[in-house]
């Protein structure tokens, strides 16, 4: 049992000062995203039905490798403040504290291996892809 | 975590019926939420069919019928009639209305009645709004001045008493909060579309100088910023006001003071 009023419980802690700024960046990376989407689905539409040289030639023009990178960056950290906010409406205790971190691990994990990826086709275009050999098929009558 | 499930003493029960009165031509069946704290057992949903020419319009004139004429144990408040003191906000038919003012023809088949959405019960149709009440008191819904008072009245131009039109007839019924999913789910921190759309009616009173004080007091992730835009505020009010509107007003003059 707690001795709060209604109206302390109403206060709070007070005011937090600080979610306009959050508010702001999800407005402005809102609009970045409108304007980016359309432009990563022409990029990575150009890539389709590609082979792997194809896609790494693609990858390798200024405009694809551009947009790819700041649809993800930008996206993925929209997605990381918006889902932020979800668990913080949905989830209590304990789980939330770890889906928040397994939600940035993702998210971060997502643009790293993106910008890693856009790196090595642009910086290292012919580095031989290492497959594994097919194992010999055996027929037998 | 969201509980999507009542807990076992919470689980609504088939309650009583009352059947149609005899030689009724025009009836209508209203199934409406019981529950008295007193008891100990679970809510209920009680029948009551009731004969529509021996019944006035509302749904609050049926409720009004049944309370004297079938059974005076059903709880419920009721002040004005007429919707201006916003007592017989209910859960009717899915949504919040004004028992007053929303009309039994209004609904299809039949009339389910709850009390308003994700509020503790006292009892039968009555939420317990201490809290919404004290959320309100928070954003001090008063005039805040620091220069001495005017002799007679603080005086406003016409066009600055404008700015108040669709704020100033908010009658604090409670539809609005209780239908906002975000409210639901953090109704002890977010301050729900009616204590904000009275946050902005004083934020932009052009005779209250306590401006900066007001907004800095909203500036929070929760208090404000749980307003995710889903307007079931402005869907719901019986006033025709829109909740939604102030609050993006509130978050825009936010985002204008900090750049």
């Amino acid at each position: 049992m707690h001795f709060y009023t209604p109206r302390k419980l109403a206060a709070g802690l007070g005011s937090g000062h600080g979610a306009t700024a959050a508010h702001w960046f999800m407005s402005v990376s809102g609009i970045g995203l409108a304007i980016l989407t359309p432009l990563f689905v022409i990029a990575v539409g150009g890539a389709i039905g590609l082979d792997r040289a194809g896609v790494v030639a693609h990858f390798g023009r200024p405009f694809a490798a551009v947009v790819t990178g700041l649809f993800v960056v930008v996206g993925m950290i929209h997605w990381i403040r918006g889902t932020f906010v979800m668990i913080d409406d949905y989830v209590q205790g304990g789980p939330r504290a770890w889906a928040q971190i397994l939600t940035q691990l993702f998210g971060w994990a997502v643009v790293a291996l993106t910008l890693f990826a856009l790196a090595r086709v642009l910086l290292a275009p012919d580095v031989a892809v290492v497959v594994p050999a097919a194992a010999p098929v055996v027929i037998v009558n | 975590m969201v509980q999507f499930t009542l807990p076992k003493n919470s689980r609504i029960t088939t309650g009583k019926t009352w059947p149609a009165p005899q030689g009724a031509t025009r009836v209508k069946t209203f199934r409406i939420y019981r529950w008295d704290p007193d008891s100990g057992e679970n809510p209920r949903i009680d029948s009551y069919t009731l004969d529509l020419d021996k019944c006035g319009p509302m749904v609050l004139d049926a409720l009004i019928k049944i309370k004297t004429e079938i059974d005076p144990t059903l709880t419920f408040r009721r002040s004005c009639r007429e919707g201006i003191c916003g007592s017989c906000t209910m859960n009717i038919d899915g949504g919040n209305h004004l028992a007053c003012i929303y009309g039994i023809d209004e609904v299809k088949g039949d009339v389910a009645i709850y009390p308003l959405p994700h509020m503790p019960v006292v009892k039968d149709l009555i939420p317990d709004l201490t809290m919404f009440y004290a959320q309100h008191a928070f954003v001090q819904p008063y005039l805040k001045t620091e220069t001495p008072a005017p002799g007679r009245e603080w005086r406003q131009t016409v066009e600055d008493r404008k700015k108040l039109d669709g704020l100033y007839e908010c009658i604090l019924c409670a539809a609005c909060s209780t239908s906002c999913p975000s409210y639901w789910w953090n109704g002890d921190r977010f301050l729900g579309p009616a204590a904000l759309l009275h946050a902005y009616r004083w934020i932009i009173d052009s005779r209250d100088e306590a401006t900066g004080e007001r907004l800095d007091d909203l500036e929070d992730p929760f208090k404000l910023y749980r307003c995710h835009t889903i307007m079931n505020c402005t869907n719901t009010c019986p006033k025709g006001l829109n909740p939604a509107k102030a609050i993006a007003n509130i978050k825009h003059l936010m985002v204008e003071r900090s750049l």
